[in-house]
């Protein structure tokens, strides 16, 4: 009995390691937000504050940085500024205090709705076809099973500019270059093999005989599929929907090497934002910013099935 | 679902069945369902994955050039896989890729080992702390790798002023991205940076997944916390950690958008990576054929280095 007490006890580790690995993790979890801090209030700075050394940690907030990178502006002679009418709003009031007017809306918002569109159109057909494939290998026998599976896997080993070179062709040859629909089907097909190894996994976890008895109610397997699977399947459904678009919403190699106006998306954007003299870093910072915040978002919500995405369904704690 | 199991239980002897028919028709359609929903997919990846793939090992074998389209094509055999494996440039590349590979590996491992043991303490909050911790690893690598150029500035970055803070050093006397001993080292910062939170959270699933009742038994046998941790803790913690290495490996080994942003390749090379050669060769120089070549050898070294490895991890594991 008291042996059985003391091992018990014993596995817990002690207040005082408890203590000193807790003040361990939170100073690395410190330092390693720092970066990400920085950027948030570099997007409030003056481009002044942006650059100063020492680095300034307080400062006058400002919203230049956010107005620069919705908008284009014009250098103008202050005479002719003088005779302009009062100014339109807050971005032309602070433009105009450098000698600028705004000259039009930038490409920020564009880009964003690209990669808005590409990303969730690419995670709709990405996690359908997977839910299909995931039930299909899930439930019935396939031939070669394995090998299907182990060759849907494979295609993410591909370097993506290695991908990148026969697309670029390909999409040349059938006029899908800089498209919003080519780059819908070139997600679609990277994500849609994470999405067949994740759901595959959520849909083994749901009980056969659940549909073994729709089944014998009269439901025929495609009605067992859609009304009794899908509704169980529906938090690993939505999990690997939110991987799906963190990768689309995040990808770069595919974006920036075939899309160059029409289709491009924001992160082969954001680094090219360009104020006069070099990199308008409080603009730069700021487009870094509302671009994070969804993913900021999705993290916390999937915080609870990261490390089955991350690791295609391997591990499943 | 509540309302039709709780129906499906109730009628469920009553419901007339007929097995033979009923499995008949069944099998027949459950053959058909299968190949009605895997198609599309396969149909999907063999557009997009397969066939692209075969024309690259056709064009590796070509003189195809993409800013040439019309220009007659050539076929030259194993020209291009001779010059490529015999290219002084493409080993240095090859080795700035092991250098990057390498470094980002260990360092991660170390960490993200460390960080997943602290964790498993489970003091308190640690579920926060540690959702904190995985927030680099979500985020876009390319976007990161622009804002660590920032943070990397030699007079204004945010990085060099803690260095001179900590060292004495002006902050303006070492360029990270700037310096051909230093760059190699600046994108190796920031992918660990960005991706040691990834190999912890497998790490901590591995430690997570050790019973109590085996450090139960070895306290009962008076094993030291030392003597616990290398018989017991590390490995059976060792398939997860095989596994994360695997996938930090992969990925570091295509390793291109963060790169990019950071240093481009340079300065001179120094941090050209193999997925930035080729680029470099195949978006810029436009040697398509070439650079088809160079893909197949980086597919093939990436897909046969992956088989061993996979092979040495089911060995561990069943052990």
């Amino acid at each position: 009995m008291s042996i059985a007490n003391t091992a018990h006890s014993v596995v817990e580790p002690l207040p005082g390691t408890r203590r000193l690995a807790g003040s361990l993790v939170v100073l690395y979890a410190v330092i390693t937000m720092i970066p990400l801090v920085w950027i948030v209030l570099t997007s409030f700075k003056s481009p002044d504050d942006a650059i100063s050394y020492p680095p300034k940690v307080v400062f006058t907030p400002s919203l230049e940085g956010f107005c620069n990178l919705f908008t284009t502006r014009s250098r103008q002679t202050p005479e002719f500024i003088r005779t302009l009418g009062p100014p339109q709003g807050l971005c032309d009031e602070i433009a105009r205090g450098r000698n600028m007017v705004v000259a039009g809306p930038s490409n920020y918002v564009p880009r964003f709705v690209n990669s808005l569109i590409i990303a969730f159109g690419s995670t709709v057909l990405a996690v359908a076809l997977g839910t299909l494939s995931a039930y299909g290998f899930s439930r019935f026998r396939v031939p070669l099973k394995d090998d299907l599976l182990f060759f849907i896997l494979s295609t993410r080993m591909m370097p993506p500019i290695a991908v990148a070179i026969p697309i670029y062709l390909m999409y040349r040859a059938i006029g899908l270059s800089d498209t919003r629909l080519g780059m819908i089907l070139l997600y679609t097909s990277v994500n849609v093999s994470l999405a067949v190894w994740l759901l595959k996994g959520f849909i083994d976890e749901i009980p056969r005989e659940y549909e073994e008895a729709a089944m014998i109610d009269g439901y025929t397997r495609f009605q067992a599929f859609v009304k009794v699977v899908l509704p169980q399947a529906t938090t690993g459904i939505a999990a690997t929907a939110i991987f799906c678009l963190i990768f689309a919403w995040n990808e770069y190699a595919f974006a920036v090497l075939l899309t160059s106006g029409n289709a491009q998306t924001a992160p082969p954007f954001i680094p090219i934002i360009i104020g006069e003299g070099g990199q308008d870093w409080p603009a730069v910072a700021a487009g870094t910013t509302l671009f994070l915040v969804p993913i900021v978002v999705f993290t916390v919500l999937l915080r609870k099935h990261l490390l089955r995405g991350i690791t295609f369904g391997a591990v499943r704690k | 679902m509540n309302d039709l199991s709780a129906s499906s239980r109730i009628t469920y002897g009553a419901v007339p069945v007929q097995p033979a028919v009923v499995r008949r028709i069944r099998g027949l359609s459950d053959k058909a369902l299968a190949w009605l929903f895997i198609t599309p997919t396969m149909v999907l990846l063999l557009a997009i994955n397969i066939f692209p793939l075969v024309w690259t090992i056709y064009l590796s074998f070509t003189n195809y050039r993409a800013n040439r389209a019309n220009a007659p094509v050539k076929w030259l055999g194993i020209d291009w896989y001779q010059t490529i494996l015999t290219d002084p440039d493409i080993w240095a590349a090859m080795q700035v890729t092991a250098h990057f590979v390498f470094w980002t590996v260990v360092i991660e491992t170390v960490l993200g080992f460390g960080l997943a043991f602290l964790i498993d303490k489970k003091f308190r909050g640690h579920g926060v702390w540690t959702t904190i911790i995985l927030l680099p690893m979500m985020l876009s690598p390319a976007v990161v790798g622009n804002f660590w150029t920032f943070l990397y500035q030699p007079q204004i970055g945010l990085f060099n002023y803690v260095v001179a803070f900590l060292t004495g050093r002006p902050a303006s006397s070492f360029q990270m991205l700037g310096d051909v001993t230093l760059s190699p080292w600046a994108i190796v910062i920031v992918d660990a940076w960005m991706w040691t939170p990834y190999v912890m959270l497998i790490c901590l699933a591995g430690l997570r997944s050790i019973p109590d009742y085996i450090y139960e038994a070895a306290e009962v046998d008076r094993a030291s916390k030392w003597r616990q941790f290398w018989s017991i803790t590390l490995p059976m913690a060792l398939p997860f950690i095989m596994l994360a290495v695997l996938f930090r490996g992969i990925e570091n080994f295509k390793m291109f958008d963060m790169v990019n942003l950071l240093t481009g390749g340079g300065p001179g090379s120094t941090t050209e990576v193999a997925s930035i050669t080729l680029k470099r060769a195949a978006f810029e120089s436009w040697r398509t054929g070439y650079s088809s070549a160079f893909a197949i050898i980086l597919f093939v070294t990436v897909f046969g280095l992956a088989n061993i490895y996979v092979k040495a991890l089911n060995r561990v594991k069943s052990r």
